[in-house]
């Protein structure tokens, strides 16, 4: 629940420039930079540790 | 005259670990994992598959039918899915829905039976043996599985002009429901191998037309198997297409190959636009371009890109809009959001990446991709990026990366969880879920189009549902509330 939450806030947080009127590119780049780099610090916390491993054990028998 | 797009997505999930590291037995447990949480374990019935029947009238004696599996674990739902083992995945294939808001309901309420699947399971295996499950389409090394979106198609449409009509949206919608993949993983890449890739499916697919889902999978799928009146009937099986994640996504692809659907239904084909000489190729081109400048031939020479293609469809569903108000489809409301999250996304693909990044899949994975790489300055190979890429589609809340993207939603979790439960109320999965809820221990088997009874005395009893939206709530429900038990229930319907 608290994961839904904050994902609307950061939302909420991404469209605010949006509505004001001055400078809006500025602002708004500004913005989506600050929220990238949050999201790139929270990637480097879940990511799974030995990516190398992660991804070789990931084997498929293929579908349809 | 075009009419009702009667849809949903069957989804194939990956899954690794379980005992032994056997991926049938991991998902099996899954399955009965579910199965035994819920009221009941009914069979399904594999009486009317005819898998193998091909829609341009013959058997095609050169490709390999898909192979039914009886023994595997099967159920049906109480919100009239069915939820079982195919080849060596999960699958959750959603009850007919009436209309594409709907069918992305329960397509994601598939993601949360499989997630409380995936906890009780977990439960009960060592902690060594937990098994995780992926809302995605490959793993990185070749192997392929699928998500297919079923549509309701008049049987008088030709299926020539079915696929001169849709294969142009086939091969360029990816464009807004690519899932998105970090490199490549087919031989066909060579030595131009893509870093990143719009569709994470499309590499898979090697024919314009076919019978397979396997191999030598095909752009048009020619299964004819309508699981309804075949008279009247096709059901047109798509399976090229990416396991979203973003709800978005879904619904315009859906949105968007029902209206389009419904164009060819009440125009005709012939107002379509020409398909690439060489689809294939045309496919390969677009997935392997995130600057969106590659275009294809057609046979008159014209060169178009894959946003053109869109672009086009996008007017040509317009059209049929203003024409019938898209009624075959949704209601105005719906019919409305789809055309304008549509052209939100082309316009957004093209111009501004960063104004569809909450919507379109392979966006929002492309910006962390690029945002990863360049923050740790790695190589486009690195693992840690197709680890990003792989964790995307993770359905465990504490690993899962697209809940972090900030992915827009269209339903609360009320809604969700309601869908888990009760099946939609529009179409004959009002009946079959019902069913399954109130007479769990006389119901022997169920499919889509037939539930088998046996009330302990006599022969079994199967009712059929040869129209899919027969055997809604307001024809059965009050049918289904005074009959207190299934004998009731069938004299009822023999009177």
């Amino acid at each position: 629940m608290s994961e839904q939450e904050r994902i609307h806030k950061r939302t909420g947080e991404r469209t605010a420039p949006e509505a004001t009127d001055v400078n809006v590119d500025a602002t708004k780049g500004d913005q989506l930079k600050a929220d990238l780099d949050d999201l790139l610090d929270e990637i480097d916390e879940v990511l799974e540790e030995n990516a190398e491993e992660f991804v070789r054990n990931y084997v498929q028998k293929g579908g349809q | 005259m075009a009419i009702a797009k009667v849809l949903g997505i069957e989804t194939e999930y990956g899954i690794a670990g379980g005992p032994d590291h056997d991926p049938i037995t991991a998902s099996s447990v899954i399955v009965n994992a579910y199965a035994q949480q819920g009221r009941t374990r009914i069979n399904w019935d594999f009486d009317s598959e005819t898998p193998d029947m091909d829609a341009r009238g013959r058997v095609d004696l050169t490709s390999f039918a898909p192979v039914v599996e009886t023994h595997l674990a099967n159920t049906v739902l109480t919100n009239g899915a069915r939820l079982y083992v195919d080849h060596a995945h999960p699958e959750y294939s959603s009850p007919e829905c009436r209309s594409p808001l709907e069918a992305t309901l329960y397509d994601v309420a598939g993601e949360e039976v499989m997630r409380r699947a995936l906890e009780v399971a977990n439960q009960s295996l060592e902690r060594h043996h937990a098994i995780t499950l992926y809302k995605n389409n490959s793993d990185g090394k070749g192997n392929s599985y699928g998500t297919h979106e079923n549509y309701l198609v008049r049987r008088d449409v030709d299926f020539s002009d079915l696929v001169r009509a849709m294969v142009p949206h086939l091969i360029s919608r990816q464009l807004f429901i690519g899932a998105g993949k970090v490199g490549s993983e087919t031989e066909w890449a060579g030595n131009e191998a893509p870093e990143f890739q719009l569709s994470s499916r499309a590499e898979f697919f090697e024919e314009v037309v076919g019978l397979e889902t396997t191999l030598k999978r095909p752009i048009v799928n020619t299964r004819d198997e309508p699981h309804s009146d075949a008279e009247r009937f096709r059901r047109l099986h798509v399976i090229i297409g990416d396991a979203n994640m973003s709800q978005f996504a879904t619904f315009v692809k859906l949105g968007s190959t029902a209206l389009l659907l419904g164009a060819l239904e009440e125009f005709g084909a012939s107002v379509f636009p020409e398909s690439p000489h060489r689809p294939i190729h045309a496919l390969r081109v677009f997935t392997q371009d995130p600057t969106l400048r590659a275009s294809a031939e057609d046979l008159d020479g014209h060169t178009r890109s894959a946003w053109d293609y869109q672009d086009e469809l996008w007017y040509l569903a317009r059209r049929f809009v203003e024409a019938t108000a898209g009624q075959a489809v949704a209601e105005p409301d719906e019919v409305s959001l789809i055309m304008t999250q549509w052209r939100e996304m082309l316009d957004g693909v093209r111009d501004n990446l960063d104004a569809v990044a909450d919507r379109v899949d392979w966006v929002a994975k492309y910006r962390v991709v690029q945002g990863f790489r360049d923050r740790h300055d790695l190589s486009a190979t690195d693992a840690k990026l197709r680890a990003i890429d792989l964790q995307y589609h993770d359905l465990r809340s504490e690993r899962s990366l697209a809940q972090r993207v900030g992915l827009r939603t269209l339903f609360d979790d009320d809604a969700v969880r309601e869908a888990v439960h009760n099946p939609p109320t529009t179409t004959r999965a009002y009946f079959r879920g019902q069913c399954v809820a109130r007479y769990p221990d006389e119901i022997i088997s169920a499919n889509w189009d037939s539930v088998v009874f046996d009330v302990g005395v006599g022969p079994l009893q199967r009712v059929p549902m040869l129209d899919p939206l027969r055997g809604t709530q307001s024809l059965t429900q009050e049918l289904l509330e005074t009959s207190a038990t299934a004998a009731d229930l069938l004299a009822a319907l023999d009177r």
